[in-house]
């Protein structure tokens, strides 16, 4: 390697720490024996964990914003592999109008869609339910799935679907049987995606949730604006762990897509 | 054909209904109310055009969103430049080095930026080791432009990336065969051809800069808001719609004229939007 190259690398280097490594604090900080944020951290306790699994605020939390976004994962995935599955079959000018229409919630800033949603829900009584929650949750994840299985399509070879078709299957058990399968690591993706979309959401959650129905991260917001509290760093790791771990099947299951095609 | 195109395109009706009754509609609901509330008017945005303060607001949002694509453009050409020009295999490690902070949630993103910066915090007990004094970075605008640009690096690189990796390595390789020095050959050959992945990460990174509310509320200061910020002080703090719904007005012309910018860009150099979007 020359001179030039070796000092790309170390400036990468430096970079990707600087993407990665900061947020790694939170462990270390979670197991803090003292009540306090300071660095380093003092000493080893689980005391902060215990916390958070006995207060009724954080848990409640925690199991809303499982619920919530195992549901979005499923409805988002549904309607958002329906969705690319449609466009892709009509081509031309609907399709792309189509296309760039999912992905408005990718673009607009969230706060302006939070507070429009507040007004709404205010009038529907929509604010602090689930119902509420999953719809706004829901389209905010969609764009998501219609991008990873749009792309998976894309690759898709058509004629397997007609064969199924020549072979005496109808419509809907050829998609089912043949078509889904295809696209299944499009699909997986876009499904591990919605869920994180929907479990690290704060702005538009903030707006819609009342002290009856809240999720982590707006229990984790609130937190960081009142006191210092460790189980908030007990909570920052927990949200983490959860969402690497989406995030590495969601990056894998595309991966797979690449092998078979 | 096309009755049986548009039974397949019933498909996509449910999504694009929740988007349209889910998102567009509440949207529409808060720009109106910048018309509506708190009587018909344009006393909102009479407001927006001489107040002092929410100038103030929108100079600095802008600013901080011009200087956050600056820096993120410069820390990710070289690293878009490794990714492109490395084998796959480095090339997908990186990729993920990229993506998984792109995934991990923002706040606790912002909670870990707290906890290095402030007074007693990771930054300044390593300064402090070395002699140095504490430095005053939380509740600034270095803190919001460090946890903004850490955050905003993945819509920079891939776009670079998706332009670089159709670079034909002949090319540079030609200037320098004909005698170009190696800086000369990166600068006039390599580098032009990459621009067009350098307009369209930096367009998407303002566009999305202009909408950052976690981070500034958390590392930022109160008194140096941002338009998001001031956006929901307004409405959930002053119950005042409609200057929340002026200033959301004002940040949806931003991101029109740059989104408008990004299209002409794409139509002139030649880029599929599509493909960018994709990337991400």
């Amino acid at each position: 390697m020359n001179k030039s190259r070796v000092t790309l690398w170390a400036a990468c280097v430096f970079i990707g720490l600087w993407l990665i490594a900061p947020t790694l604090i939170v462990i270390p900080m979670s197991f803090n024996e003292q009540r306090s944020l300071a660095f380093p951290p003092k000493g080893f306790s689980l005391r902060w964990f215990e916390n958070f699994f006995s207060d009724a605020q954080w848990l409640g939390g925690f199991l809303n914003s499982v619920q919530i976004a195992l549901l979005t994962a499923v409805l988002a995935t549904v309607l958002g592999t329906l969705a690319a599955y449609g466009l892709f079959k009509v081509k031309g000018i609907r399709e792309s109008i189509g296309r760039n229409f999912l992905i408005i919630p990718m673009i607009i800033p969230s706060v302006i869609f939070g507070v429009g949603l507040y007004s709404l829900f205010l009038r529907l009584g929509l604010v602090g339910t689930l119902p509420g929650f999953l719809i706004a949750h829901t389209a905010l994840a969609v764009p998501y799935v219609v991008v990873t299985v749009g792309s998976t399509l894309a690759a898709y070879n058509v004629s397997l679907e007609r064969a199924a078709w020549v072979c005496g299957a109808n419509k809907f058990r050829a998609f089912i049987g043949v078509t889904v399968p295809m696209l299944m690591p499009g699909i997986l993706s876009g499904a591990f995606f919605a869920f994180i979309t929907s479990f690290d959401e704060v702005v538009v959650s903030m707006f819609i949730s009342s002290p009856y129905l809240q999720t982590l991260p707006v229990t984790m917001f609130a937190g960081m604006q009142r006191e210092v509290d460790p189980t908030i760093a007990a909570a920052a790791t927990l949200i983490m762990i959860t969402t690497t771990a989406a995030a590495i099947g969601g990056i894998l299951s595309q991966h797979l897509k690449r092998k078979r095609t | 054909m096309s009755t049986k195109q548009s039974r397949t395109a019933v498909l996509a009706w449910p999504a694009l209904l929740l988007v349209a009754l889910g998102f567009i509609v509440p949207v529409a609901i808060i720009l109106v109310m910048s018309v509506t509330d708190p009587q018909p008017g344009t006393q909102n945005f009479e407001w927006l055009a001489t107040n002092s303060t929410a100038h103030d607001i929108m100079w600095r949002t802008i600013y901080i969103a011009v200087l956050a694509t600056l820096i993120t453009a410069v820390l990710a050409y070289p690293f878009a430049y490794l990714m492109a020009t490395s084998s796959t295999l480095v090339r997908s490690i990186l990729m993920v080095v990229v993506l998984l902070p792109f995934w991990t949630s923002m706040m606790v993103r912002a909670f870990a930026w707290i906890i290095i910066l402030q007074k007693n915090g990771l930054l300044n007990t390593v300064l402090g080791a070395f002699g140095i004094e504490p430095l005053t970075i939380l509740g600034t605008n270095t803190a919001v432009l460090i946890g903004m640009c850490q955050i905003l690096m993945p819509f920079m690189v891939l776009p670079m990336v998706s332009v670089m990796v159709g670079i034909d390595s002949r090319l540079p390789l030609a200037a320098r065969i004909m005698g170009a020095p190696k800086w000369k050959a990166f600068l006039q050959v390599y580098f032009p051809l990459s621009l067009p992945g350098v307009f369209a990460g930096s367009l998407i990174v303002f566009i999305l800069s202009l909408g950052f509310y976690v981070t500034p509320a958390l590392l930022g200061s109160p008194r140096q808001q941002l338009i998001p910020n001031a956006l929901f002080t307004q409405v959930l703090e002053l119950l005042s719609w409609g200057k929340g719904g002026a200033l959301a007005v004002a940040t949806l012309v931003m991101v029109g004229a740059v989104f408008l910018l990004l299209f002409l860009v794409a139509k002139v150099m030649g880029i599929k939007i599509g493909k960018i979007g994709g990337g991400l």
